[in-house]
């Protein structure tokens, strides 16, 4: 097996949490890298979808944008953005959603907003776009980032897109039927919710990472599952294709 | 009937002071050319409108043309922030910039209410965002056959919306292909409407009896911009610019060097400029 980066292995095991048979709305960065090596490698028919309307999508390179022309070339077809968020997400014809995020906080909820207060914001962030609704309508939500205090933080300063709210009645009470986040991907380790609370809890470590490496990373006191696994390393096979992805994603957007 | 006018006619007679102006294009099409001239126009006091304000709307906003901005997602996609939007929020200049902020299913659902002719749009969402709170725009309405809550925004009614398409006949009429966005919802939705085009050709040739077209009879003004969406893209004339789009983050971030980005490929430029600013 080869030497891998932490960014590598969060990739990876982003992608395996997905399923062949799942129809799958992509945000952009880092899930749009996991969701084309699950579909490159153990999931060759996943359907891809972005919000710019491209539906079925098999990009050779992976988008700067979720608008890229390359997404609207390779998709089976492309429908108006109206028609995507209405019949598609809203429909509920999408088992999967896949986020990241600038804040989560224990219960996954999501901020893309603003850092600090919503009218004096310290940090303006770009906002919801499509995953407010994401977090709403998808069947389940997988959450991907960095693992940070910063990131992980004990309460988010906005709530963008609801993942439990403060607990197990929040989506019910907010008129949702959906499951909501059920796993977030880091570069550390795997969370998810507790089945009782809610709160996210940690039930795999990546290989070579300490509890007190996670404790460390997040900005509130994280607690672990009975049985703690370890995430198995990247395959030989998961790494040639993803670095072969990033390494024509580079040529192509370094170009023009 | 579309008039077939040039770009800075389309924006003399159609984009005015104070106006709420939606220039559409879900990153494939933006309207860059128009923007640009809005630009050199010095149109002052606008609501801008945008799913994705982009680049285009950094741009609007650091030379000081926009008051308010209506969006869902405002950001240089896979790149980071935007950075004249942000100097306007957090530091208001080169003015303050009242903001709405919806998300996307939100802005979609508000243009296809306008031009549906309805009041508002409804739809299952924000469900437990703090985007209720801040956004008092953003309301309930019960189903009144089976008494489920759903969330209602106003619908989008711009005085003017702007869009860039591949090409349009003689007679103004328009073809859009590719990611087709809002552009469609945006420019019936609106009281005005302008649209720039690759070029103008005898025979549209449409693909497919099903292609996206945009009728002479609705749309207002049609001008010529060669590469008018660049650096976004036009499916089939030419792709997006994604090196621009990174360089882009250089250029923001400072005000002195927008500044003189902007003088000199926008304001010294005229229409045809070189690549990355209107052509």
């Amino acid at each position: 097996m080869s030497a891998y980066t932490s960014d590598e292995l969060m990739t990876v095991a982003a992608a395996r949490a997905l399923r062949n048979d799942d129809v799958c709305f992509v945000g952009i960065g880092a899930p749009s890298a996991a969701c084309n090596l699950a579909r490159l490698t153990h999931a060759p028919d996943i359907v891809l979808i972005y919000e710019s309307g491209t539906l079925q999508t098999r990009p050779e390179v992976l988008p700067l944008s979720i608008g890229d022309g390359e997404l609207c070339e390779t998709a089976l077809t492309t429908v108006p953005v109206v028609e995507m968020f209405q019949y598609w997400l809203q429909g509920g014809r999408i088992s999967k959603g896949f986020l990241g995020g600038a804040q989560i906080d224990r219960f996954a909820n999501i901020n893309t907003t603003v850092i600090g207060e919503y009218d004096r914001p310290k940090v303006r962030l770009p906002g919801g776009g499509g995953a407010p609704e994401i977090a709403g309508s998808c069947g389940e939500v997988l959450i991907t980032a960095k693992h940070s205090p910063r990131t992980f933080v004990d309460a988010v300063d906005f709530v963008t897109s609801l993942g439990h709210g403060s607990g197990p009645d929040a989506r019910r009470a907010a008129g949702l039927t959906t499951a909501g986040p059920v796993l977030v991907i880091t570069d550390l380790c795997l969370l998810a919710p507790d089945a009782q609370t809610r709160e996210l809890v940690v039930t795999s470590l990546h290989e070579g990472v300490t509890r007190e490496q996670v404790a460390e990373a997040t900005g509130w006191p994280v607690r672990f599952a009975d049985e703690v696994a370890t995430t198995p390393p990247p395959s030989d096979e998961e790494l040639r294709v993803l670095r072969d992805l990033h390494e024509r994603t580079e040529q192509a957007h370094a170009g023009s | 009937m579309a008039d077939i006018v040039s770009l800075a006619d389309a924006i003399a007679t159609h984009v005015r002071d104070g106006d709420t102006v939606a220039m559409e294009g879900f990153t494939h099409l933006i309207p860059f050319a128009a923007g640009h001239e809005i630009i050199r126009q010095g149109r002052r006091g606008l609501t801008l409108i945008r799913m994705t304000p982009d680049l285009i709307y950094d741009q609007l906003i650091g030379a000081g043309c926009a008051s308010k901005l209506v969006f869902s997602w405002g950001g240089n996609p896979g790149v980071g922030s935007l950075h004249r939007l942000r100097d306007a929020v957090e530091h208001g200049w080169p003015n303050r910039l009242e903001l709405e902020e919806h998300s996307h299913a939100a802005m979609a659902a508000a243009f296809h209410a306008g031009a549906a002719g309805l009041p508002f749009a409804m739809l299952r969402g924000y469900a437990g965002s703090d985007l209720r709170r801040v956004n008092p725009n953003i309301r309930t309405v019960t189903c009144p056959f089976t008494g489920e809550e759903l969330a209602a925004v106003p619908a989008h009614r711009p005085d003017v919306s702007i869009v860039h398409a591949q090409r349009a006949d003689r007679q103004g009429n328009v073809l859009v292909e590719g990611i087709v966005g809002v552009q469609k919802e945006a420019v019936l939705a609106a009281r005005r409407s302008v649209v720039t085009v690759e070029e103008v050709v005898d025979d549209l040739a449409a693909p497919s009896p099903n292609s996206v077209i945009l009728p002479s009879w609705a749309v207002d003004a049609v001008a010529v911009a060669p590469r008018g969406a660049a650096p976004s893209y036009a499916h089939g004339y030419y792709d997006r610019d994604n090196a621009f789009y990174r360089a882009w983050d250089a250029i923001s971030r400072e005000r002195e060097t927008f500044e003189a980005w902007i003088d000199e490929h926008v304001l010294a430029a005229g229409m045809i400029g070189p690549r990355g600013a209107s052509g």
